[in-house]
């Protein structure tokens, strides 16, 4: 469970990049932030992970100050998923899912056999064991977001935070990504992603919230948060919705109106 | 949920590790050039003789002893001479491998090298300082340690912004810190007396182990062995420095800890290693490459590895600067002699690209 409670945050001290954040992501929850560029998501982003000090109010995880818990303990709760990018040596890429297991490794401790074991256990549970032994400087992008993700979940965390985990990928591998983090939140992880495809949040959220330059437009679930009306006054531009059923399932999109 | 699962597949297939007979051979190699070393110098020990010393010398530990049935220089050959500068040998090049193949985790570049913080600019400065006050070796070897420490630690507060140390600022700092060192080094160079200190100044800088004795080796070797032992220890740990900051981050790392924990462990053993012989360039640089061509790029055996792989190049090397000329060659000349090329051989078979 994660609260965010009357939330600022300044890198100066003077101008807050954004204010009056309130959001309640329950456990088990798939939540999604949307805004567009540089309108402040990464920066909290990196207030719930901890990794920046908010000016006011707290981020609770599971009703301890994020700030509270230390590096390694908040990786045994917490797995971030990055951008991909790539490393400056060729470790094979379950020697990379295998860094999960960090936390649990203390001081001086390296991977044990059943460590490395339980690695290629979670590459074979989403289905990227092929990958196990190619060299993660050489596969695409989408593969290395996988093998990333597999990572996350090594550090057997309850919460897997994303950043734009889709944004350099091509069409196919969006949609393996964005599956496979489906798959996690049915396993009951809790999920916060930031994403630029509006659209994603239909595939896969629970909740959602909106964010522009002024703050949080708008929070709450799913249909509350993807209207015409939000989605404008997010971005900026017209955008409209479009509904249609196909085998008895609404399915949404959205698109600019140009 | 970690017991229930079976291993599904065999991963010794999947996994890269070094197999048991490239352990036996990396372990051996360096063992058996530390001991044909002392058999081997200008000064002609019979091989017969070097083995009744070396056992001799080994029963009185028991309390016994050998007939002496050799010269006494001899035995001053071996023991004094020869065996405390073979370890020397062994250790520095054991533990400036270790501390490049560190680096380039940290600073997630396999390009950098151990004295990329300005250590041995530093370490030159203050053993050319120590030559022109006058003082014998052991003052030398303070100063010029003392001097590597100091240029580190500046580097180091340059480079601390914000409660940081990014690896960026830290390379910038160490080139900056390098370039004043080098250019006071200049400045004493320059004004020395051309006649006697300047070549001693110049000498020095090429680097020799030709004055190591026991009582070196007892007085540095305990920091210098701690240094070392701590670079293993935190191996596992530059995996994940190597993938950045963040993702350290993410994996439950502190990363500033770890990133000053590993300059401490580095700087001591490059401080005490140009103190002790001056700079030997390409070894910290050469080595963890070749390594990883082995081994693979995994730190948790990438840093044995060097360590061992080091310890008996330099001990080839040391030996070739003994017995190539009547008069020994400087290591550093020889290590770049030798290192330029294998590094040029590694570029090719790598072609530049490291992946």
């Amino acid at each position: 469970m994660i609260n965010i409670q009357n939330a600022s945050f300044s890198y100066d001290g003077v101008n807050p990049v954004w204010q009056d954040v309130n959001i309640h992501i329950a456990s088990g929850e798939c939540f999604c932030l949307m805004g567009p560029n540089g309108c402040g998501k990464t920066t909290l982003f990196n207030c719930i992970n901890g990794r920046l000090p908010l000016r006011t109010g707290h981020v609770l995880i599971d009703g301890k100050d994020v700030r509270d818990y230390s590096t390694n303990e908040l990786a045994k709760v917490m797995g971030i998923v990055y951008q991909e990018h790539s490393a400056p040596f060729p470790y094979t890429s379950l020697e990379v899912v295998r860094m999960g297991r960090t936390p649990y490794l203390g001081l001086m401790g390296t991977p044990s056999r059943q460590d490395t074991e339980f690695a290629y256990h979670v590459m074979e549970e989403l289905g990227i064991e092929h990958l196990a032994g190619k060299s993660y400087t050489q596969i695409s992008g989408g593969e290395r977001q996988l093998v990333l993700i597999a990572r996350a979940v090594c550090q057997q965390p309850r919460i897997i935070l994303f950043d734009e985990p889709t944004s350099h990928l091509d069409f196919k591998n969006q949609a393996l990504v964005l599956e496979t983090v489906r798959n996690l939140s049915r396993r009951g992880i809790t999920i916060v992603m930031i994403s630029h495809f509006p659209n994603h949040v239909w595939n896969i959220a629970d909740s959602a919230a909106m964010m522009n330059y002024q703050g949080i437009v708008v929070h709450g679930s799913v249909k509350e948060v993807m209207t015409e009306e939000n989605l404008t006054k997010t971005y900026g531009v017209g955008v409209k919705i479009y509904r249609t059923v196909r085998d008895g399932k609404e399915i949404c999109f959205c698109a600019p109106d140009l | 949920m970690m017991e229930e699962m079976k291993s599904s597949v065999d991963l010794s297939s999947i996994e890269r590790r070094p197999r048991f007979w490239h352990w036996l051979l990396m372990a051996l190699a360096p063992a058996v050039l530390l001991i044909v070393s002392l058999f081997m110098g200008r000064y002609w020990v019979p091989p017969g003789q070097v083995l009744a010393i070396l056992a001799d010398r080994i029963l009185s530990v028991f309390g016994g002893g050998l007939p002496q049935t050799w010269p006494d220089a001899a035995a001053i050959s071996v023991i004094n001479v020869r065996l405390p500068r073979a370890v020397a040998a062994a250790f520095i090049g054991a533990g400036l491998s270790a501390s490049g193949a560190a680096f380039q985790g940290m600073f997630q570049n396999p390009l950098v090298d151990p004295f990329v913080l300005g250590v041995s600019a530093g370490a030159s400065f203050g053993a050319a300082l120590a030559i022109i006050w006058g003082l014998d070796s052991f003052g030398i070897q303070l100063i010029s340690f003392a001097c590597g420490l100091c240029a580190v630690a500046i580097t180091y507060f340059l480079a601390h912004v914000l409660k940081t140390t990014p690896v960026l600022m830290l390379v910038l700092s160490g080139m900056v810190v390098s370039a004043f060192f080098q250019a006071m080094l200049s400045v004493i160079k320059y004004t020395v007396d051309a006649d006697e200190k300047l070549p001693a100044i110049t000498f020095w800088l090429m680097g020799s182990l030709s004055n190591v004795t026991f009582s070196d080796l007892l007085i540095a070797g305990v920091p210098y062995l701690a240094a070392m032992a701590g670079l293993f220890i935190v191996r596992w740990k530059l995996n994940v420095l190597s993938m950045g900051d963040m993702e350290a981050h993410a994996l439950g790392v502190n990363s500033e800890r770890y990133k000053l924990l590993i300059i401490i462990c580095t700087t001591i053993i490059t401080s005490v290693s140009v103190a002790f012989c001056g700079i030997i360039g390409w070894v910290g640089q050469v080595i963890p490459h070749f390594c990883r061509m082995i081994v693979g790029p995994d730190h948790k055996t990438l840093v044995p590895a060097t360590m061992l792989v080091g310890a008996a190049y330099l001990l080839v090397i040391d030996n070739l600067c003994r017995l190539l000329s009547t008069n020994e060659i400087p290591m550093g000349i020889l290590t770049a002699v030798v290192g330029a090329p294998i590094f040029a051989w590694l570029l090719r078979r790598t072609r530049g690209g490291w992946n």
